[in-house]
């Protein structure tokens, strides 16, 4: 029996046989559905990708105010379209590890201090011509200019000059930095010709899918490049549509009746219930991601490390994790790393603790209510988190006052202005990433203004620092330092929720962002 | 009867100017009372002084406010709506196929929604207080108390999810073939009709009844005629004009108030794309918004002024 059935799923797996009449058969065989239908995934995965049809993916996070220069990125769509359109240096790979993309090969001075990246032969961009070193050299420099608005530009200062020649791109920097290669995987550092200084929204890139619709915040659609460099690997479907639909009933709805195959950002409440629909398979998966209260180190009275710590003990991570994220998420310990970077220590859980958290607040000598802003927008169910947060705090004699505030403007008025409010973060690729754009005295986005010298001399020299055993014993420091005295309180950790409809083959989790870290669309393909 | 007619036409067409002239400075003039100013709002956390000044310069915002109100106005009679400050990009470009998707919607919404409301006016007196004419109006009450987004959800469970005859979003792109195009929008079209069926249809009842109460009506029964042609002939063209301001009002509504069904259906049209640009602060994008909706309103307004003087001749002669 099992033989006719292997024989019958290689037959669908190659487009031969229908996959209707493979389940017919298979019940016909004595067979359950649930059985054959994974007997039947795994002769497609084994038999290859399947190329053609029409990938499309309903997503949120698109605006008609988006725009093609990759400098401008900054929410899911744009990001998600690039990845199609656009090709990097570098890339992560789903394991962690760096992947060599238009760079062929990248080497480094002893100090860290000089980069040499080998340019890839043979890479075309969509408009025919060559991916040369000076396309290279120029995407850089776009992005590394001061005047220049790419949401790069804050790790990319750091580079002092950039050379070109032959085909190599020589990178000098101000500092050392042994993550060098890991900055240069940033989603908006796309090669492009003459690196955009002509027409940085052109949409001219060496991605697998060739821009064919560009209507911001309603669609967005490529056409397979036929010329692309990794063709066996990437740019199954024929087709690639990308449907922005901002409201998350719609978003189900519109995976549900088949209108799309992809889409992000599955509300953890409703996991359960789209987890029942037939054919919709939720692909969630643990990331850098995560949901914090900050509070301004230097202003009264969070400039007092007692009412930090206070506030810290009296918050109740785990009853929070189960409720806000259903346990689509893991505890986070007040410091912004987790499992999901390289160099990652595990440092003792905190946990929550009514009495100690009332030891320290009587040793703050603050008396009264601590105002908490909150909003919608902070993360999904933050206004929830808040009001869980100031029950548990109330346990332990901390009067926490809510304000909620409206979703419009929260990031302009509220975010990095007020000294006690929710956030979130996406997170980085690595440490160095993190704690250089949130965490130092010197950082544009220091939300939690956690201003020391000796810290910031510690990321430096864990920059500038090669061998990995000391790197981590270091990061294990600052670490320690973040959690113990500054003004995060991170209560979790979420994860990426993204769902699949039927047909959908070939995903791959990927923890380094949601929807295989954009790349969803170009390596899923569609079965028979 | 053509002079008269045509005089009054433009009068009013001229006072439709005159107020949407006055609009344009109300528009003009909020958006100055908004804190910060353009520049500040480009340029964001990042601006300096030097950055500051130097946009401003580019902007011509250090000019007086009547002078930036007239280039700002002569840009817009002549069809130039500047530049959105968010994406660069033409803003008249920009709202060229957002507004032809509204009216689009609108219109067969509109088909569906206004023929079908005066039957049901109509029916609805006919049969006054008795079942029909409850049944009737009880329905068209309940599909208007619920909420839209609730008669949106609804359709799109039933339609789109359930027994899947229609899309259950509604993304239109130019070049889309005209019949795909109508498919998909046919949720929201229903859904707006829902919406907008009661509001007409008990006018036009409230209008007829009124009108049946007038001694020729009595007359036309003592006559002998049919209810149904008393009602035609002699009711109905009576009661046009208060029934035709309201399926106006509706029009209007259909134009600029549906941006919760468009963004249930994710419908491209100007309410979605209004929304974006306001949680951006991106001005010059909401004045020529909103002049365009106030332009809207005033015109159909005037429409209806004038159809009501040429179905009303006491209206014609005033004293």
């Amino acid at each position: 029996m099992s033989n006719e059935l292997e024989f019958l799923s290689r037959r669908v797996a190659s487009g031969k046989l229908s996959r209707r009449d493979f389940l017919g058969r298979a019940a016909a065989l004595g067979v359950t559905a649930t059985f054959a239908n994974s007997l039947l995934s795994s002769a497609t995965r084994a038999a290859g990708p399947v190329k053609g049809g029409t990938l499309k993916a309903g997503l949120v996070g698109g605006e008609s105010t988006n725009s093609l220069d990759p400098a401008l990125f900054m929410t899911q769509v744009p990001f998600a379209f690039g990845k199609m359109w656009g090709e990097l240096i570098v890339e992560l790979s789903p394991e962690g590890t760096l992947e060599n993309r238009i760079a062929e090969e990248i080497g480094s001075s002893d100090d860290a201090k000089v980069w040499t990246l080998k340019i890839r032969d043979g890479v075309e961009f969509h408009n025919g011509k060559t991916v040369t070193a000076e396309d290279v050299a120029a995407t850089l420099e776009r992005h590394s200019d001061e005047k220049s608005k790419s949401g790069a530009l804050g790790y990319m200062k750091g580079i002092e000059s950039i050379k070109a020649s032959g085909k190599e791109v020589v990178l000098t920097l101000k500092e050392a930095n042994a993550d060098l290669p890991y900055l240069l995987s940033d989603y908006h550092l796309i090669v492009q010709p003459n690196g955009g200084k002509d027409k940085a929204d052109a949409g001219i890139g060496a991605g697998p899918y060739k821009v064919t619709t560009n209507e911001p915040g309603v669609r967005h659609g490529g056409e397979r490049f036929a010329n692309y460099w990794q063709g066996d690997k990437m740019g199954h479907a024929d087709q690639i549509e990308i449907i922005v639909i901002n409201d998350a009933t719609a978003r189900t709805s519109a995976l549900q009746g088949g209108q799309v195959n992809m889409i992000n950002r599955v509300e953890p409440k409703i996991v359960d219930l789209i987890k029942r629909l037939p054919g919709v398979t939720i692909r969630n998966h643990a990331g850098p991601g995560h949901y914090v209260f900050i509070m301004h180190c230097n202003t009264a009275p969070f400039d007092n490390n007692d009412l930090r710590m206070a506030l810290k003990l009296a918050i109740d991570r785990e009853e929070m994790l189960d409720k806000v994220l259903r346990g689509y998420g893991s505890l986070g310990n007040d410091f912004p790393i987790n499992a999901s970077y390289p160099l990652f220590t595990e440092i003792e859980q905190r946990k929550y603790d009514p009495d100690k958290a009332k030891f320290h607040y009587k040793k703050s000598g603050h008396d009264g209510a601590v105002l908490l802003r909150t909003s919608d927008v902070a993360f999904p169910g933050a206004v929830d988190a808040s009001q869980l947060f100031q029950q548990s705090a109330a346990k332990a004699g901390i009067q926490i006052e809510l304000k909620r505030e409206p979703g419009d403007g929260y990031w302009n008025e509220v975010w990095n202005k007020q000294p006690f409010c929710a956030s979130y973060w996406g997170g980085r690729s690595t440490q160095d990433q993190m704690y250089s754009t949130a965490y130092l005295s010197s950082a544009d986005w220091n939300d939690t203004r956690f201003k020391r010298p000796d810290f910031d001399k510690m990321v430096l020299a864990a920059r500038a620092e090669l061998d990995e055993t000391k790197r981590k014993a270091m990061y294990h420091d600052m670490a320690v330092l973040v959690r113990d005295e500054g003004g995060l309180i991170l209560p979790m950790f979420n994860q990426f929720i993204d769902a699949t409809g039927a047909k959908v083959a070939g995903w791959v989790d990927d923890p380094h962002q949601e929807l295989m870290n954009g790349y969803a669309l170009a390596k899923c393909w569609l079965e028979a | 009867m053509s002079s008269p007619i045509m005089k009054l036409v433009a009068q009013r067409i001229a006072l439709g100017i005159l107020l949407l002239l006055a609009v344009s400075v109300l528009i003009f003039a909020g958006t100055q009372i908004l804190p910060g100013d353009v520049a500040q709002a480009i340029l964001g956390q990042s601006a300096t002084p030097e950055s500051l000044a130097n946009l401003r310069e580019q902007l011509g915002l250090n000019d007086p406010a009547f002078i930036r109100y007239f280039r700002w106005l002569g840009g817009v009679v002549t069809g130039d709506l500047g530049t959105a400050m968010s994406s660069g990009q033409d803003i008249a470009a920009s709202i060229k196929g957002r507004l032809w998707n509204t009216l689009f919607l609108a219109f067969w919404a509109a088909v569906v929604a206004v023929p079908l409301a005066i039957v049901l006016g109509l029916i609805a007196v006919r049969y006054r207080n008795g079942w029909v004419d409850k049944l009737i109006s009880g329905l068209a009450l309940a599909s208007t108390s619920f909420p839209e987004f609730f008669i949106g959800y609804v359709l799109v469970y039933f339609f789109a999810v359930k027994y899947q005859i229609f899309p259950g979003i509604s993304t239109v792109y130019d070049g889309m073939p005209f019949g795909e195009r109508v498919q998909a929008i046919m949720l929201p079209a229903a859904a707006l009709t829902l919406v907008v069926l009661a509001h007409m249809m008990r006018m036009t009842r409230a209008a007829i009844l009124n009108v049946m109460q007038s001694a020729y009506v009595e007359t036309a029964e003592l006559k002998g005629l049919s209810a149904f042609a008393v009602i035609r002939r002699h009711a109905f063209p009576n009661a046009i004009a208060p029934i035709i301001n309201v399926v106006m009002l509706n029009l209007a509504y259909l134009i600029v108030g549906v941006v919760v069904v468009e963004v249930i259906f994710v419908y491209p049209g100007m309410g979605q794309y209004l929304v974006d640009h306001v949680t951006k602060r991106d001005v010059p994008v909401v004045q020529a918004v909103g002049l365009i909706f106030a332009a809207v309103y005033i015109s159909l307004n005037i429409i209806a002024d004038i159809a009501a003087i040429v179905a009303n001749p006491r209206l014609r002669h005033p004293k």
